[in-house]
Formats: C-alpha cells, sequence, structure tokens
C-alpha cells in the first residue's frame, strides 16, 4: 500500500508539492537569521546609543566590539534560569516561549527579494498582525506569572497599550490595503514600483511609525519595562537564556516592524542598481536606525498621557485619513 | 503642628495594596525606600523609610580632635562636599575668632560655586534619567566631569575633598585653574543651548514635568522645604542673599525664584542657579585679590568653650552646623542640619493622587542624597 494514496497525506502533500524543500530550508534559514540578526541590532543598538552619548560604546570583543552580543548570549546561556519560589511555575517557564514563536513565524510572509520569500500568503500582513497580537498574550503571562508587583504592572500596562496602538496600526495599514486591493505582501511591493507608498500616503506613515514603536514597546513608549519606575516591568523576574528570549522577541519584532514599514511606504525591494536583497535590507536598517534613535532623545510618556495620545489623536487621525483615501479612490 | 497622613492610616484591601520602592531600584539614588500603597498606579500614601546608609558622623565628631572632623564633613552630603568642608570651617571660624585673608575667601567661594554646578548638573541629569532620558544623563557627566577635573587639580580629590583648612585654604591655585574655569564656563553656557533643545523645550519633558508634583508655599514653609525645591515653590530665600556669610555680599547675583512649585520649576531653579553660579565665579576670578591663602593657626585649636549655630546654602538647601564645644580639643556635640531629610518628607503630602511615575518624577526633582539624610 502506496502511503501517498492516503487521503490526508496527499491533501498535504498536495498543499505543499515540491516546496516542501524550499519551505523546509526556508525555516532553516529563518531559524538561524532570527538569532543572528537580533544579536547585530543589539550591537549596532549599543553602538548607535554609545556614538549618540559620546562614547564609544562596546570595543573589546573583536573589531569594534562586533562580537559582544555573542559573548553575552554565551554568558546568559550559561546562567542559572531561576524561577521564583512563588511564581506559577508552569506560565512563568511557557511565557518566553511563547513570545518567540510568533516572532519567527512573521518572518515566513516577509519578502526580502522578489525571489526570497519563504511563503506566499494571501493574506500575508494579516499573518503578521495576528501573529505579532500574541506577544501581548506572553507578556501578560510573564508578568501574571511571576508573581511580582512590578511585573504585574508592566504586564497590565502592556495589555492597554498594545490594544490600543492596535487599532491605528491596523488603521493606517488598511489605507495601503485599499489603495492595492491586496494583503499579499509581494503585491503591495510591486504596486510602489514608480512612486513609493509614503508619497501618497504620509499621514499613514507616521501614524504606522508610531504605533509600531509602541506596539514593539520601544522607547519613549516603552512603559512596559519602563526602568526608573518598574525596574524591568514585566521580565523582572526573569534571568538567563529565559530573559534572552525576551531580549531576542524585542529585537525580531523590531525588525519585523521595520520591514513592515519598508513594505508598506518605501517600496520594500524596488531600488535601482543593486538588487532587491540589499535594498530591501538597507531600508529596514534605516527605519531602525531611526527607532533606536528616538529611543535615545526622547524621555518616556506617562501612561495616561500615551493613552489618551491612542484613543483622541491617533485613532481618529487615522479614521479620517483611512476615509479620505476611501474616497479619493471612489473619485478617481 | 503637621498634619503628616501616615502609611498607617490607609488600610490595604482588595484595592490597595503595598509596594516597596527601593531600597534596591533603579530610580532612588541610593539606598532611599519608599513605602507606597497604590490603588492601580496611583499613590494612596507614602512614606519615606531612611537611614540605609547611617553612618553615624554626628557621634564620629565626639571622638576625634576638631581637625579630624574635616574630611566627614564632605562625606555627610558627597555631591556638595567643598560647601559642607567650608561651612565647618567658617563655623568653627567663628567660634574661635580666627581671621581668614580674603583671596582665601574668593577661593573658597570659587571652589564651592563649582562644586554647586556640579552637583545640580549630576541632580538635573539623574532627574531627566528618571523620565526616561537616558542620553542628557552621559552630556550632563560630559560637563561635570571637567569641573571634576578642574577641582582635582586643586583640591587633589574629585568626590570627597578635604580643602578647606581653619583660617583658608590647603592649596592656592594657579593661573592654569584659573584659565580652564574660564574655559569651564565658556563651554557650558554653549551647552545650556543643547540642554535646553534637548530637554527643556522636549514636549514630552514639558508634559511629563508641567503642574506635576506641586508643592505649594504653604506645604513648602510647613515641612521646612529649603533650596531650589523651596525657590521653586515662589519663596525668595537664600542663606546666600538672606544671612550671608563669606564674601558672597561682595558678588552681584540673582536668586532664581519660580512660582509654579511643580516639578518642572524646581528644574528651572536649578538651571537658572548654575548660571548664577557662573557669574559668582566669574566675577571672583575678575577681583581674586593677591595675598596669603591661609592665615596663622596653631596646629591643633582650642575653642572657648560655647556654642555656635552657623548656616549656609548647600546645593540643596539651608545646611546648618550646631556646635558645642566645652573649651577642649574635642567637640562636645556637632549637630548638622541637613536640607535633603525636609525636602524628602514634603514627599508624604505631595504624593498620594499621583501617578507611580509621577512620584519618580517627583522624587528626582526634589534632588535628595541619601546619606545626607541618614548622616
Amino acid at each position: 500500500m502506496n502511503i501517498t494514496q492516503l487521503p490526508f497525506i496527499k491533501e498535504i502533500y498536495g498543499f505543499l508539492g515540491h516546496d516542501l524543500v524550499a519551505a523546509v530550508i526556508g525555516i532553516l534559514i529563518i531559524l538561524v537569521f532570527v538569532p543572528l540578526n537580533s544579536a547585530f541590532l543589539v550591537w549596532v543598538e549599543r553602538k548607535v546609543a554609545g556614538h549618540i552619548q559620546l562614547r564609544p560604546g562596546p570595543m573589546e570583543v573583536g573589531p569594534h566590539g562586533i562580537l559582544q552580543t555573542l559573548i553575552d548570549a554565551v554568558k546568559l546561556m550559561s546562567k542559572e534560569m531561576i524561577t521564583p519560589k512563588l511564581a506559577d511555575k508552569f506560565l512563568f517557564w511557557l511565557a518566553p516561549i511563547v513570545i518567540i514563536i510568533p516572532a519567527i513565524v512573521c518572518f515566513v510572509v516577509i519578502p526580502f527579494s522578489p525571489l526570497m520569500q519563504v511563503r506566499e500568503m494571501n493574506v500575508g500582513i494579516l499573518l503578521i498582525f495576528s501573529f505579532s497580537s500574541l506577544t501581548v498574550l506572553s507578556i501578560l503571562m510573564a508578568g501574571w506569572a511571576s508573581n511580582n508587583k512590578y511585573a504585574l504592572i508592566g504586564a497590565v500596562r502592556a495589555v492597554a497599550q498594545n490594544v490600543a496602538y492596535e487599532i491605528p496600526l491596523l488603521l493606517s495599514t488598511m489605507s495601503i490595503i485599499i489603495m492595492t486591493n491586496s494583503f499579499k505582501m509581494s503585491e503591495i511591493t510591486a504596486a510602489q514600483s514608480p512612486v513609493w507608498f509614503i508619497v501618497y500616503q504620509p499621514v499613514a506613515a507616521i501614524i504606522f511609525f508610531i504605533s509600531t514603536t509602541a506596539e514593539t514597546n520601544r522607547a519613549p513608549f516603552d512603559l512596559v519595562e519602563a526602568e526608573s519606575e518598574l525596574v524591568s516591568g514585566f521580565h523582572t523576574e526573569y534571568t538567563g537564556m529565559r530573559f534572552a528570549l525576551f531580549f531576542l522577541a524585542e529585537y525580531t519584532n523590531m525588525f519585523i516592524a521595520a520591514s513592515m514599514g519598508a513594505v508598506l511606504f518605501f517600496g520594500g525591494w524596488h531600488g535601482p542598481f543593486f538588487p532587491g536583497l540589499i535594498w530591501f535590507v538597507v531600508k529596514v536598517y534605516a527605519l531602525i536606525f531611526v527607532i533606536i534613535w528616538v529611543r535615545w532623545t526622547f524621555p518616556r510618556l506617562r501612561f495616561d498621557q500615551l493613552m489618551n495620545f491612542a484613543w483622541k489623536v491617533m485613532i481618529p487621525v487615522a479614521l479620517l485619513n483611512l476615509m479620505i483615501t476611501a474616497i479619493v479612490l471612489k473619485a478617481l | 503642628m503637621l498634619n503628616i497622613k501616615t502609611i498607617d492610616d490607609t488600610t490595604i484591601n482588595e484595592r490597595v495594596y503595598q509596594l516597596n520602592l527601593g531600597p534596591q531600584h533603579p530610580s532612588t539614588h541610593g539606598v532611599l525606600h519608599l513605602l507606597l500603597k497604590l490603588d492601580g498606579e496611583v499613590v494612596v500614601a507614602a512614606e519615606p523609610i531612611v537611614g540605609y546608609s547611617h553612618r553615624g558622623h554626628e557621634k564620629m565628631a565626639e571622638n576625634r580632635i576638631w581637625e579630624q572632623f574635616l574630611p566627614n564633613t564632605s562625606r555627610i552630603d558627597y555631591l556638595s562636599g567643598l560647601i559642607y568642608n567650608q561651612g565647618y570651617c567658617m563655623a568653627l571660624e567663628k567660634l574661635c575668632g580666627i581671621e581668614v585673608p580674603e583671596r582665601a575667601e574668593y577661593i573658597r567661594v570659587i571652589t564651592s560655586e563649582l562644586n554647586r554646578i556640579s552637583s545640580h548638573l549630576l541632580g538635573i541629569m539623574a532627574f531627566v534619567m528618571d523620565i526616561g532620558a537616558f542620553t542628557p544623563f552621559l552630556y550632563g557627566f560630559d560637563d561635570r566631569e571637567h569641573v571634576l577635573d578642574l577641582l582635582e587639580r586643586v583640591t587633589g580629590s574629585r568626590l570627597t575633598y578635604c580643602y578647606n583648612r581653619f583660617g583658608g585654604v590647603r592649596n592656592d591655585i594657579d593661573q592654569e585653574f584659573c584659565d580652564g574655569t574660564r574655559r569651564f564656563i565658556d563651554r557650558l553656557r554653549g551647552r545650556f543651548k543643547d540642554y535646553h533643545n534637548l530637554i527643556t523645550e522636549n514636549i514630552i519633558f514639558i508634559k511629563r514635568t508641567r503642574e506635576v508634583g506641586i508643592i505649594t508655599e504653604e506645604t513648602a514653609l510647613e515641612f521646612g522645604v529649603t533650596g531650589p525645591s523651596l525657590r521653586g515653590s515662589g519663596v525668595n530665600y537664600d542663606v546666600r542673599k538672606n544671612e550671608p556669610y563669606s564674601v558672597y555680599p561682595e558678588f552681584d547675583f540673582e536668586i532664581p525664584v519660580r512660582k509654579e512649585g511643580d516639578v518642572m520649576a524646581r528644574y528651572q531653579v536649578r538651571m537658572a542657579e548654575m548660571e548664577q553660579s557662573m557669574n559668582i565665579i566669574e566675577q571672583a576670578l575678575d577681583n581674586l585679590p593677591q595675598g596669603p591663602v591661609r592665615s596663622h593657626v596653631p596646629r591643633f585649636i582650642d575653642p572657648p568653650a560655647g556654642d555656635i549655630y552657623f548656616a549656609f546654602e548647600s546645593a540643596r538647601g539651608a545646611v546648618g552646623y550646631y556646635i558645642v564645644s566645652d573649651g577642649t580639643r574635642i567637640p562636645y556635640r556637632i549637630k548638622v542640619r541637613t536640607p535633603s531629610f525636609s525636602n524628602l518628607f514634603v514627599l508624604t503630602r505631595i504624593l498620594p493622587g499621583n501617578f507611580i511615575a509621577d512620584a519618580i518624577a517627583t522624587l528626582g526633582s526634589i534632588d535628595v542624597v541619601v546619606p545626607e539624610i541618614d548622616r
């Protein structure tokens, strides 16, 4: 009896088809890329912060300290993973795993170049949104399970903040979607071949940028881990590799947010002379540089100001922008 | 009678929980312990718990000769050590009737005002860091480094100075110090533009500091708040002007006062005070008299029996030494009145009803030095 003749295997085989090999290779590349990219971004952040602050940043390990984060990762791996006595042990163990998986999954649909995309999906944008929303679940789990007041305050803040900022984020993306009539990342990129969408949608781009900064809990919206108030917020009790996973997820989410920004507003892999991959990576890292720059320039908002800003400014402006886009498109 | 609502008056129930902010916490500036009762993120009651860095300076004074207490003075408030140093010497000089050469008085003022600038720089930048901006902190430290280099050149130390002596100062200042100080003042004036761009005019900073943590004039007077925190509440009181000591009457300077009483007002008072300190230093350098820097004082001084209270203005407010001598070489009692203690306890009044983030900002704006509270 041929095993491939079984109905459900046939179905799976038909679904994956000859893409199976490509998918496996793609996933392997992602699994290698995510930690290396995060390590590189941590180094970039420390270096940029250092130069902004009139100091050189890490210099000791490797040329200009480029291996510093790898050494830090080795140190974190060798550290004991302490679980607080009164913590909810299962949730405490689960939270770092829950935060890292959606971050990795989102990479599947990111178009690095016309050819380099692990899986083309007709709901690519929605997949990223739905998976990155899971981050907040993990933060709440971590905060609750730690049984620490600072962690719990941080987690509660995270939930309110992420719910509030997801709405303007989706609304600003929606104005791009109704321009392209597609959720496909590749089609959105292809639609920007002469002019980038930031020219048509500057307001949406600004809203998108602010909302993603808030969604990824970066300064000035880093109330979730506000150091001067909450020690380190939801991951106060985490040590060793578990802490490193939260760190890894933060930088991976930053990369995903920046790639979304590049795809939606900056033409993805479009650009003259160089191959698409180079253009895409350059755009993403330029956006990440801006996020880092903002972090080391601005003070932190207060929580009620943050919420007021989302509900009273961002959402009305995003709605208005969406309406104007729809009217203009209908009129054309 | 002070009407302080203590932490025990509030009961813990389903809504209210207790949070120990410190003694190990990133923004308690050392080992301050704030016991907070919170309803969600709103402070219901607050109580500072002090004493974690009590070293018993006042008791130490009773076991050593007068001169040996000099190094202790700069360790009471380690951020304005030279000012405490100067105050102790002036108190004893007053008690014993020791004459101080005029050049020494000028040098004392120059070094003390430099010390005040370094203390305010650290205070402001640590406060800005509490609000979440990390970069200005390092800019401020970069400037402070120049002050410390200058002071190291003349005093030999960078933080816990022992420079003033009974009847003068230890070393004379040289031309290079004077030139370096002028260069530093020019540099700092230029840097102030950057600070105003980066901090004072930043919309988030304004939102975080305006009408937050308001100390009214009555509250400030009730709790005995002094220093920039008092002047931020609209009271024009500075010991340097109101009860002049040393050669301060010879200089033309203003006491910055703000009416608002909020966190921003205290920040602005400190910024303006640094500019005034720079004016004082420039005038002192211009009119620096020649002559000795130390009068002839016996190696061991024997003050007459009696007591004296001497007040002076540190970077944090009015400090007072109450010195009792029984006519021997060993102090009978030295009591130090330090400003941060009074300034800190005003928190019990102004924190309730504020968010925890505002509590941190308010604590930072009062600029306490914990070892000075505990002594």
